[in-house]
């Protein structure tokens, strides 16, 4: 359910059409369907439960969707993808290099050898997330933003036309969640590729995205932000009166009183 | 490990007489001399490479628990060997693999210390070698069963099971080569691991294999109860000295091997230290030393840390 269709671009990198799951009886998803043009910024944006991670995770494959289907341009493995928790043990032997330079090769089999062209490749990504400055200290040791900014270079450092972040910024405070989403839409804009980041807060986003999906009890309604978030819609949506206030160029989205029910149908 | 049989073992290679042993200078040259004490510097030396390589990455996946596990487990297949005829080796290393099987099948990660089960399925295993010790005790020929099975019988070993000893040990290392970046973007997480397309299943099985070939290894040398002492000192020693895991490999395989020397060093010089004619167990004094030198990375630890702060300020 779209609440407008953009102009249809050519060859979009992922498509997902009508996806359904259900978790023990539960319907988590509900034909959810939405598409991802090349090089745009999609926020998808809900509260918690509802549906996000799930929905990451069949396009992904790592989660098997009840129906419906996702395509992606290319190969699955070749998303890039930043999981929710990554817990880094302050033990680890692995400095922030050594975890970009596993998003290069890292399902081949072998222990990698140095090597100039990897160490380059690896480097010049350090620098495009501001990492260079702790590119030798152990990854364990770094804090949530820095760990981000060096999980994104390991996302990134193959090329990947699609990068996938859950929750990239549940963890961060407010002034390193503006950091992470300018250095993404900066580095993603400039490389082409294609982001879909989920979040709970459509604020810090609202300045970069393209595009929002918004996910609620399941559903999912896509369009451009002012489409999008608007009292009737998200009215729809919820299936219950949803208040849109802007204040100042930021977006507060409030559940209405429980007896006035909107005008959706 | 019976000092008698040390020494037998070692007057026999070396002809020399007890108090010759004993002095240093013609000592240090029949040690060198000895066909036991080479045969022994040799396996030590191939276990301990086996166990630093699997034993970082076993500390790096938080699987010493599995490790210890296997141990006890392949100690019921060592002390059933002698009752089935088969050498020891094999008694721990097919008790050693089907245990590890068995804790695939159970789920790797209910594995952990905390599980009352997983510590009565080990009781039991105990008490099963205990049995199986017990009924050796009737076997002729095998009087030396309990402390072999135990703690090792490095000094003792048939020359003959060398080359089996250096194939099980290349099959650990080589999982462990192979599997290499699959393991460490595994231990940064699973779900980057399923989205690369890495069968991590399939890893997790092989690693389990690959431990268990190492700890059945050092059970054969050091004995079953002491064996992850060298699966997991030298590897969360150097684990303490560097960030970068090849380093720490490096340095593990240079803590085991060098321990296991110098405590094969300290047990053959031993001779008469105490009690007359005795020499110390050499699984005891490995683990002493192994004991010590994880005592020193712990002082080593804050020393480099300063050394690292004050090149800082400098640069």
């Amino acid at each position: 359910m779209s609440a407008s269709e953009t102009t249809s671009a050519p060859a979009p990198v992922l498509e997902v059409a009508s996806v359904s799951v259900t978790l023990s009886g539960h319907r988590v998803l509900d034909e959810v369907s939405f598409a991802v043009q090349p090089g745009e910024f999609v926020g998808l944006i809900g509260s918690n439960g509802a549906g996000k991670t799930t929905l990451l995770r069949v396009i992904l494959g790592l989660q098997r969707e009840l129906g419906g289907s996702v395509t992606i341009a290319g190969d699955r493995g070749g998303i890039g993808y930043l999981p929710q928790k990554v817990l880094l043990d302050a033990d680890l032997p692995l400095r922030a290099r050594d975890v970009v330079a596993l998003g290069l090769d890292s399902a081949r089999l072998g222990v990698p050898l140095p090597n100039r062209a990897r160490r380059a490749l690896v480097d010049e990504m350090l620098e495009a997330v501001g990492a260079t400055a702790f590119a030798d200290a152990r990854i364990g040791l770094l804090s949530g933003g820095q760990q981000q900014r060096v999980l994104i270079a390991h996302a990134l450092v193959s090329h990947p036309p699609l990068l996938l972040l859950d929750e990239p910024l549940a963890n961060l405070d407010i002034s390193s969640a503006q950091e992470i989403v300018e250095l993404l839409a900066s580095i993603c804009r400039e490389r082409g590729i294609a982001v879909l980041l989920s979040a709970h807060d459509l604020n810090p986003l609202l300045p970069v995205m393209d595009r929002i999906v918004y996910l609620a009890g399941g559903r999912a309604v896509t369009g451009s932000t002012d489409e999008v978030v608007q009292s009737d819609v998200l009215t729809k949506l919820y299936g219950r009166r949803v208040d849109v206030l802007r204040i100042d160029r930021r977006v507060l989205v409030v559940a209405g009183p429980d007896d006035a029910h909107g005008h959706g149908a | 490990m019976s000092a008698t049989l040390i020494l037998a073992a070692v007057t026999r290679a070396t002809s020399a007489t007890p108090a010759q042993v004993s002095l240093s200078q013609s000592g240090l040259a029949s040690f060198f001399g000895s066909a036991p004490v080479q045969l022994a510097l040799v396996i030590g030396a191939l276990v301990a490479v086996t166990s630093a390589l699997v034993g970082v990455f076993t500390v790096i996946r938080r699987q010493s628990f599995a490790g210890h596990a296997l141990a006890d487990l392949g100690a019921v297949g060592g002390s059933a060997a002698f009752l089935i005829g088969i050498s020891q080796l094999w008694g721990f290393v097919i008790a050693g693999v089907l245990a590890a099987g068995l804790m695939e099948v159970v789920g790797v990660k209910r594995v952990q210390g905390r599980d009352v089960a997983t510590g009565i399925v080990f009781g039991l295993g105990l008490g099963l070698t205990g049995l199986f010790l017990y009924l050796d005790t009737q076997v002729p020929g095998t009087s030396n069963a309990a402390v072999s099975v135990l703690f090792g019988s490095l000094f003792v070993i048939d020359a003959s099971v060398l080359p089996t000893v250096l194939v099980l040990a290349l099959v650990a290392c080589a999982i462990v080569l192979l599997t290499w970046r699959w393991l460490l973007v595994d231990s940064v997480s699973q779900d980057l691991a399923f989205v690369r397309r890495i069968p991590v299943r399939a890893t997790g099985i092989l690693f389990l294999v690959a431990l268990a070939l190492a700890v059945e290894l050092s059970a054969l040398t050091i004995g079953a109860v002491l064996s992850t002492a060298l699966l997991i000192a030298p590897a969360a020693a150097a684990l303490r000295l560097t960030k970068r895991v090849g380093f720490a490999i490096l340095i593990a395989i240079a803590i085991g091997v060098g321990s296991t020397w110098v405590g094969i060093l300290i047990s053959y010089q031993s001779f008469g230290w105490l009690h007359g004619a005795h020499s110390w167990p050499v699984s005891f004094c490995i683990v002493v030393v192994l004991f010590v030198v994880y005592l020193l990375s712990g002082v080593a630890l804050p020393i480099r840390a300063r050394a690292r702060r004050a090149a800082e300020v400098v640069l």
